[in-house]
């Protein structure tokens, strides 16, 4: 046995993995310095559980971010991310780090990093956090400087179950999960109650994976749907692009959510609900800047445009349908309809 | 709702998954066998794995040419496979650490460069089931066993070549001679290096194919670590099947077949917690394995690195 060689050969591994940046890696991305121009611009800092390009969860704040930075400019906008941050530990590290670097906003974008914030927060009072997606800001445990974010996605769920309901044809529709929490469950309940209150006698036959990265799972249960008769299918976390894989080969109409996931199959996906974060980006930077690090909750809702329902174009949904989606949309915005999550 | 459970449609749902989701775990196991037989342990397969899906989706993606892409996942596993037996036969390093080396750097490497490369995630249109004139058509067997894509064929057609190879040939012989009495094998002058080199380097084609059936066979796309940590089942698989492979074959099909079931217990509404429908798998395998690990015994010079003349 020669464990020093393999210890050994594991360090240049570290050491390799150092030096091309590998994205899990727990270092941050750094942000190029600046020759301290007079006014100091706005620095954002992000840990993410899966990748800046998952075509879902981790993709959609990072858009916001660039968007953000687009909109306010590189000299008074800047963000830094970690991503791929899969492991709470490691995410926790990159939190403090990012917070001793005197980032003026942490973001833990990921549920599972909540109690890490619970420990980081209090040691850097100045500092604010924020925490999605959640309600939770922690202020019954006397942390004043966490924002909590989430996203109330069984609405934009509630509009397209509708638009599902509309376009089944065998009134079976399959719908496939991650893990039953947070906003995908939400999401799930909400299409659901939207299929069945446009055809009560549809069926909805729900799979939850127990994994939000298991394509091979996700790819497997969008073929059970099928077989059990579901010709609509719909489905959250970054493990469904197999699922759209198959509804694709067997061409069943697909509906996203998270982001817009048309480019994976131009010809049957329908419609995505697609989250935009930069208004809570916005109401955030304009609290810090007023001098208040945290406590307020904030959602992204149809009704403040964090959530948008955005058509394929590729696909032509009939107009009586787009329009009965639009009254739906109007419907929640204006409290008409309430969607009951379970 | 039972009988629903029973109904035809969902038996022949649930094996023609089986069979499919078996696959990647097919070529990974045996491959992985392979090198175990001859005493070495791999736990760099989902590494390599991810590797091998990698390479063969950007090939694919760029070239349209589904065979260039599935033999440069083969080169790409047969080198990873080189780099584990240089490792663990010529510097006589630890296997399980090195293997575990081999895991992050496939893991890591396989991420790079997809953001490099692609940066989100594509989809390429891969192997086609084939449909078998006269036996795709006849019902409940013609979908189960005649309607599934090339690589899912080859992995079945691996089961009775490996065990042809290490039962009934010379090198088979070798191979495990090699596993069980190194210094024997040596007297005899068989080389225990070369035979080691020949297994890696062969599990690791394997296990790069393994990774290709999933992004251009059975997925069609690339995403970070798409396996998800199947090269690690297909490990305990090895033990499970007892190192044989027809054991292996039995093991992939058990643990996919309980995968595919508890998504149709979920489809049909069988009120379990999908919590519990999701552990099944996993559970099933452990209980069969602690059943069957006494009858079997694991090759003598597993994962002990060979020194001429030691001891």
């Amino acid at each position: 046995m020669n464990t020093k060689r393999g210890i050994l050969f594991l360090m240049v591994l570290a050491t390799l993995f150092l030096l091309v940046g590998c994205p899990s890696a727990p270092s941050p991305t750094p942000v190029p310095a600046t020759p301290t121009p007079p006014p100091k611009p706005f620095r954002v800092a992000v840990v993410m559980p899966s990748a800046i390009n998952d075509l879902a969860f981790s993709q959609s704040m990072y858009d916001a971010l660039a968007a953000t930075r687009n909109k306010l400019g590189k000299d008074k906008f800047e963000f830094a991310y970690s991503d791929g941050m899969f492991v709470v530990d490691d995410a926790a590290a990159a939190i403090r780090d990012y917070a001793t670097q005197g980032y003026d906003l942490v973001i833990a974008h990921g549920s599972q990093y909540g109690s890490s914030l619970v420990e980081i927060a209090p040691d850097f009072p100045n500092t604010s956090f924020a925490w999605g997606t959640t309600v939770d800001t922690f202020t019954d445990k006397g942390i004043n400087n966490v924002f909590a974010y989430e996203a109330r996605s069984e609405q934009g769920g509630y509009v397209l179950g509708v638009i599902a309901a509309n376009l089944s044809k065998s009134g079976v529709i399959g719908v496939i999960g991650p893990i039953e929490t947070g906003d995908a469950k939400l999401y799930v309940d909400g299409f659901k109650a939207g299929v069945l209150a446009t055809n009560p006698n549809a069926q909805v036959n729900v799979n939850w994976t127990g994994s939000f990265s298991d394509v091979a799972l996700a790819s497997e249960a969008a073929q059970t749907h099928i077989n059990a008769g579901a010709d609509t299918l719909s489905g959250t976390a970054q493990m469904v692009v197999g699922a759209i894989g198959v509804a694709k080969e067997k061409g069943v109409l697909w509906f996203g959510t998270q982001s817009d996931q048309a480019s994976l199959a131009p010809d049957i996906v329908v419609a995505c609900q697609v989250y935009d974060w930069t208004v809570v980006l916005d109401e955030m930077i304009n609290l810090i800047k007023g001098g208040t690090l945290g406590g307020k909750a904030f959602a992204i809702t149809l009704a403040n445009k964090g959530l948008t329902i955005k058509y394929n174009p590729g696909y032509t949904v009939p107009d009586d349908v787009k329009s009965l989606a639009d009254e739906t949309i109007q419907g929640i915005v204006d409290g008409s309809i309430s969607v009951q999550v379970e | 709702m039972i009988a629903q459970l029973f109904s035809l449609t969902t038996l022949i749902g649930v094996i023609t998954a089986g069979i499919r989701l078996a696959t990647p775990y097919l070529y990974a196991t045996i491959g992985e066998t392979l090198g175990q037989r001859s005493g070495l342990v791999n736990l760099g397969v989902d590494g390599i794995m991810l590797m091998g899906a990698y390479a063969a989706f950007f090939v694919t993606f760029k070239t349209g040419n589904l065979a260039l892409g599935l033999l440069v996942a083969t080169v790409v596993g047969g080198l990873l496979g080189l780099v584990m037996a240089f490792f663990s036969v010529t510097l006589r390093a630890e296997q399980g650490i090195t293997g575990i080396g081999v895991y992050l750097f496939g893991l890591g490497m396989s991420n790079l460069l997809f953001r490099k490369t692609l940066g989100t995630v594509e989809t390429v249109s891969g192997f086609p089931s084939i449909h078998i004139p006269l036996l795709s058509d006849i019902p409940v067997l013609g979908p189960i066993f005649f309607s599934h894509n090339l690589l899912v064929y080859g992995a079945f057609a691996l089961v009775p070549v490996s065990w042809f190879l290490l039962n009934k040939t010379t090198l088979g012989l070798k191979i495990r001679a090699v596993g069980d009495n190194p210094k024997a094998a040596d007297s005899l002058g068989v080389s225990v290096a070369g035979v080691r080199y020949f297994t890696e380097i062969v599990g690791g084609m394997l296990e790069g194919i393994a990774g290709a059936s999933l992004s251009i066979a059975l997925l069609n796309v690339f995403q970070e670590n798409l396996t998800s940590g199947m090269g690690f089942i297909a490990v305990a698989l090895v033990y499970f099947g007892g190192w044989r492979s027809v054991g292996a074959l039995a093991g992939a099909i058990l643990f996919s077949m309980v995968n595919a079931l508890q998504l149709w217990l979920q489809v049909i509404g069988v009120r379990i917690p999908p919590d519990f429908a999701i552990m099944m798998p996993y559970v099933l395998t452990i209980v069969v394995l602690a059943f069957t690990a006494q009858r079997v015994r694991a090759p003598a010079a597993l994962a002990k690195p060979f020194e001429r003349g030691e001891g």
